[in-house]
């Protein structure tokens, strides 16, 4: 492979949004004819420059250079008439339109009189679609296939624009090992174009299998870049995760109490499959897995929001069935969404009304409104949590994101509940912050609570949890104990390489 | 044939021939090829009016505002006719759609430009223009004689067995069936509908395709406002009054999904043909015409009801087996 | 009204406007225009400054406003009832049957009452259990409930109302109140309590504003939509008790067309079409406002198809404002950005 010279490259790119910096001076170039896998934890920024790169967001500060030259992508659009596309995990295709038309869609091809020619788009669809070993009925309507088969459009549809940048996100995420390996033949078959892609991934087996050259993310920030045959995973993932896991995190070291949660054949018909396990007074339980491994279905799940749902579950050795929030709360079981803004709090609502939210039978018994108990309830928790706000009667709308997320914390930790589901509770939150979250789920502990932690961030689960479960596609891969974690064991059960079930 | 058999249009169709045999069982004049034309001839103004409430809806939109449409440009039509009897009537046909046109337009810029839910710019709209109904006739009624001759003619003028009315909604039928298939135009409008995201993405402008297809349903309201006015040889205030309502209700019935990008011409038609064939139906079985209105009303409650169960999603799909029962069953 | 011109003027120092004070701003707004609206009629006619003839007035609105206040609970909640014209006539065909049969006042208004409220049960359940967008539902429904009262009366009316019956629609309550006009206020007062200081009230803003966050805080948002729509149910059968028995008989074309009075005072009153924010205070005033303007025009004579005009115009107006004071303001920031 001669040194060939980067024909799309970011360079100090910076992305800034209220109270968070998703990109922080990054750079990134990709070669022609390449594969660069872009290597990082969920928050380090990956789907972040997605945005960018396909021209939906528009950096704070940096250039973008495709061919030497600088370019603006003020639309999507923009992106894809340079020759930029992007496949994504969940990629946005019309669902209601033919196979055909959603792979001409916005380059339709017209007879000289104006009129649609479905003959020929039709043809060309197949003839792309056989390129990649995917014979599907162009006259198919999207709807209708497996996500592995829209995948496959989604790709004819990079193939079908001469694409100079193919960026694929998480491509493989619901693809069987089968269509994995024709997977593979597509990337190929790209790279021998001359495509520059982008690679995305969790997977490492898959990096080292289809990767040419890496680049690490952390924190929003840039970290190293270089070729893969010149590096190992376990260099990786050191450079991925970063800093040494010990100290960071303020961990209380307490003897084990007594069974809280019991968890038994926990099963949804698609979601997740025979989860069990347990939860002890004064435990802060980790949940580890990949984007999409089924962690907060079961969450939800948990917490009353689905339906369908069989399994046993017994609060303090009493059998409960939750089939809505409202008896979870009751039982004491409460959950802190990871959609903060649209789940977790009500922006429009002052802090007090948000945290007496959940207990207003009990504030108000008679039903009437009472403002100054729920202003005292209000206060008692948000100074707890050092919520930063000129008062109480700030709208949500107004703070931090770590506030945000203190509030949601707050509300809960006002109905005294024994356990607490948090779910990525430190996400698209500063550093600041994150650690104050920290502080607290300890002190939770140290007051008898059990604590559910999902978390993407291996530093994060390693650093606060005693016992960490690793989910993967629904199923419950693999327990660890505090004494035994190491950060390749559990990635790896993460992803499913050595060892993993299949 | 079982995925045929679920086939929305399928099952229209195959209802729709056996009310008419059943209705024909019991009068027989009813199955007769003249009675059928007439049915059909009957139903066209409604088909007319459906296809662009189609496309409203497509973009998920609704607009209330169509009979009063037909209303105030019928009126308008009829008054320029009968003040101004010696202009062709092609041009007063011509007029007739450009009023109509501007009226549709005027709801699509409050959708588009100034954002207000079309629910409520139509709910506004409706009064507005039924309102000018009456300042504009001042609650006289155009009658048959200070209509022209050739004005009342040419809906009626028989081609081949079929009135001009009816041979006006086929050719509406074409134009739109090409439009909304075989035209970018169209083809943006359904893309908009079923994903204004991933339509965004492509450089479609939601809002505009909402204009759009107001436009077109104002301008075929305008089409359908002479037909009207002509057909039945009056002008007055309250023409059409709730009409709106069966124009929705065929476009629902037809498997025009309210949440946008779904809905075809063949099930539009078949739509408003169901509907078309149960009014037309009533008198000769004896049912009083008092009952169109509950029966438009039910048919869109138990239609919808039917497209929401079909609709219904099960959880994001994650264990390998349930992916893999998905793909199965796709295939 | 400051608060408004300081907006226009973008003034830098004060901090964006949040909701409430924009409201509170707007029911202001309101109260000077219906002022304002009510001086222009005391000059333009002599016969409007009247104690009885303003009674006489109130009659226009109070049926409808009786159904404001719960329909503005449903708007808050980010759904919407167009068949409420239809439920008041159906609920007043199904009292015309029963005072035919020789029914007894309170079971005529006990039929009422209950036909209104199955009506709303109706809505509510497809809204709620079949997840069937509430538009869709209404528009239905509007024509359900309707041509059924069409069915069961055709062009006829029903007019065997017992004497006494008249009271509701035509009796008076401390000389010069009409007994629907104390009703209303009364209601207002109700409604007023029920939505800024209960729990009730507090969890329907919480719907309004997230649906989902409020589920996930426990709020059983389908049990409390199906409430808000058979409330609405219940209201237009005692509107319709109310009306009958002012008209003294039942047609099926009865409260043709009050869907768009009905919406517009709830969303003229500063209640958000998308839900979530507005207050009783300014659908109060904004009933008031609107039966003044109807007064105004009943005396110039305006016939009432002409009226409607105007109320559609103040509809599509109020919900344009919002819209048009964010375009001015981006346009404005982009003139300065540039």
């Amino acid at each position: 492979m001669s040194e060939a010279k980067a024909i799309f490259s970011l360079e100090g790119i910076s992305k800034h949004f209220p109270g968070v910096k998703a990109l922080d001076e990054v750079k990134l170039d990709l070669y022609p004819g390449q594969v660069t896998a872009l290597v990082g934890e969920n928050g380090a920024g990956k789907s972040t420059l997605v945005k960018v790169m396909t021209g939906i967001h528009q950096p704070t500060a940096g250039c973008l250079y495709l061919d030497g030259k600088v370019v603006h992508l003020s639309t999507p659009d923009d992106a894809r008439k340079l020759g930029i596309t992007a496949i994504h995990q969940e990629t946005v295709l019309f669902d209601e339109l033919s196979v055909a038309e959603n792979i001409f869609a916005g380059h339709l091809i017209l007879h000289p009189s104006g009129r649609l020619n479905w003959k020929a788009m039709e043809l060309e669809a197949s003839r792309i679609l056989k390129e990649i070993d995917a014979p599907l009925d162009p006259k198919k309507i999207l709807k209708e296939l497996s996500i592995g088969q829209r995948h496959m459009v989604a790709i004819a549809r990079a193939l079908s624009f001469d694409a100079k940048v193919v960026i694929l996100d998480e491509p493989t995420a619901a693809l069987s090992h089968r269509e994995i390996d024709d997977f593979y033949q597509i990337v190929r078959r790209l790279k021998t174009s001359g495509c520059a892609i982008l690679f995305i991934s969790h997977k490492f087996d898959e990096i080292f299998t289809i990767a040419d050259r890496f680049t690490v993310f952390r924190d929003g920030g840039y970290v190293a870049d270089g070729k893969i045959n010149e590096i190992e995973e376990s260099e990786l993932i050191t450079m991925m995760v970063g800093r040494s896991i010990e100290n960071a995190y303020p961990k209380s070291e307490l003897e084990k109490g007594v069974k809280v949660l019991e968890v038994q054949n926990f099963s949804h018909p698609t979601e997740f499959s025979d989860i069990s396990f347990d939860l002890h007074q004064g435990e802060i339980v980790g949940f580890y897995g990949l984007v999409g491994a089924g962690r907060t279905e079961l969450m939800q799940a948990l917490f009353g929001v689905t339906r369908h749902v069989t399994g046993q579950l017994k609060l303090d050795d009493y059998p409960i069935t939750i089939k809505s929030p409202k008896q979870a709360i009751d039982a004491g079981i409460v959950y802190v969404p990871e959609e903060r803004q649209s789940q977790g709090v009500i922006l429009n609502f002052p802090i007090s009304q948000n945290i007496g939210l959940p207990q207003l039978k009990k504030i108000n018994p008679n039903g009437f409104l009472n403002d100054n108990a729920e202003y005292y309830l209000a206060e008692k928790y948000a100074k707890r949590l050092q919520v930063k706000a000129p008062n109480w009667n700030e709208k949500v709308e107004n703070l931090s994101g770590g506030n945000q997320q203190k509030v949601v914390i707050g509300k809960w930790l006002a109905t005294h509940p024994k356990v607490i589901i948090l779910d990525e509770p430190t996400k698209g939150i500063d550093i600041g912050s994150k650690a104050a979250v920290h502080e607290f789920m300890s002190e939770l502990t140290t007051a008898g609570l059990a604590v559910i932690m999902v978390s993407s961030e291996l530093p994060e689960v390693m650093g606060m949890a005693d016992r960490i479960f690793v989910m993967r596609e629904g199923l419950m891969a693999q327990e660890f104990q505090r004494a035994e974690f190491s950060a390749e064991k559990i990635v790896s059960a993460a992803t499913g390489l050595s060892g993993g079930q299949q | 044939m079982k995925a045929l058999l679920k086939n929305r249009e399928y099952q229209l169709a195959i209802l729709i021939l056996i009310m008419i045999l059943l209705i024909g069982l019991i009068f027989p004049d009813f199955v007769s090829i003249g009675n059928l034309f007439s049915v059909y001839n009957d139903t066209s103004i409604l088909i007319i009016l459906a296809l662009g409430q189609m496309l409203v809806i497509i973009t998920r939109s609704i607009d209330l505002s169509v009979a009063a449409n037909v209303a105030l440009t019928g009126m308008v039509v009829a008054t320029i006719n009968s003040t101004y009897p010696e202009l062709p009537v092609v041009l007063v046909i011509f007029i007739g759609a450009g009023i109509g046109m501007l009226l549709g337009m005027i709801n699509g810029l409050l959708v588009w430009k100034l954002k207000i839910p079309s629910i409520v710019v139509t709910l506004g709209t409706m009064s507005i223009y039924r309102g000018c109904v009456f300042l504009l006739s001042d609650g006289a009624w155009i009658n048959a004689h200070q209509m022209t001759e050739n004005f009342l003619k040419i809906p009626r003028t028989v081609f081949l067995g079929l009135p001009l009315l009816g041979w006006c909604s086929i050719i509406v039928i074409a134009v739109i069936y090409y439009f909304a298939r075989h035209h970018t135009m169209g083809r943006k409008i359904y893309a908009s509908g079923n994903s204004p995201t991933a339509a965004y993405y492509i450089g479609i402008d939601v809002g505009k395709q909402q204009f759009i297809s107001f436009t077109i349903s104002g301008l075929l309201a305008g089409i359908a406002s002479y037909l009207w006015i002509s057909r039945y040889a009056v002008a007055y205030t309250d023409i059409a009054n709730g009409f709106e309502l069966q124009v929705i209700a065929a476009c629902v019935i037809g498997g025009v999904s309210i949440a946008g990008g779904t809905g075809t011409v063949l099930g539009c038609v078949l739509g408003a043909l169901f509907l078309g064939v149960i009014n037309n139906a009533l008198p000769v079985i004896g049912i009083s015409p008092f009952w169109q209105m509950a029966i438009s009303g039910s048919v869109i409650i138990i239609a919808v009801v039917a497209n929401s169960r079909s609709e219904r999603k099960l959880g994001r799909i994650i264990l390998r087996q349930a992916v893999q029962d998905a793909a199965l069953k796709a295939r | 009204m400051e608060y408004i011109l300081k907006m226009f003027a973008g003034n830098s120092t004060m901090k964006k406007p949040t909701l409430p004070s924009w409201l509170l701003s707007w029911e202001a707004f309101l109260l000077m225009a219906t002022l304002l609206v009510f001086i222009i009629n005391s000059f333009a006619s002599p016969y409007f400054l009247d104690a009885w003839a303003l009674s006489d007035a109130t009659f226009n609105f109070t049926e409808k406003a009786i159904i404001a206040l719960p329909l503005a609970l449903v708007i808050i909640v980010r759904e919407i009832d167009i068949s409420v014209a239809s439920i008041i006539a159906l609920s007043s065909v199904a009292m015309g049957f029963s005072a035919e049969a020789g029914a007894s006042i309170e079971i005529i208004c006990l039929v009422g009452m209950l036909v209104g409220t199955l009506c709303g049960l109706f809505n509510g359940l497809l809204v709620t259990m079949l997840q069937i967008p509430s538009i869709v539902v209404t528009i239905g429904t509007m024509s359900l409930f309707r041509g059924i009262s069409y069915i069961l009366l055709g062009d006829q009316s029903l007019k065997n109302y017992p004497e006494p019956f008249a009271y509701f629609g035509q009796g008076y309550v401390f000389s010069v109140f009409s007994f629907e006009f104390v009703f209303f206020l009364i209601l207002a007062v109700v409604f007023y309590i029920l939505l800024h200081k209960t729990n009730f009230g507090r969890q329907t803003y919480a719907i309004g504003n997230n649906p989902i966050a409020a589920f996930y805080t426990g709020i059983n948002v389908t049990r409390h939509k199906l409430i808000l729509f058979t409330l609405v149910g219940f209201f237009c059968g005692i509107a319709a008790i109310m009306l009958t028995s002012r008209l003294g008989s039942t047609r099926p074309t009865i409260a043709l067309g009050w869907e768009l009075s009905i919406i517009t005072m709830v969303v003229l009153g500063g209640v958000s079409i998308l839900g979530g924010s507005g207050g009783i205070v300014g659908v109060v005033i904004a009933i008031f406002l609107m039966g003044l303007v109807t007064v105004g025009l009943g005396l110039l004579n305006v016939p009432g198809i002409v009226m409607s005009i105007i109320i559609g115009v103040m509809l599509i107006s109020v919900v344009a404002i919002p819209g048009l004071f964010k375009r001015f303001k981006d346009a404005r920031a982009n003139r300065i950005k540039n």
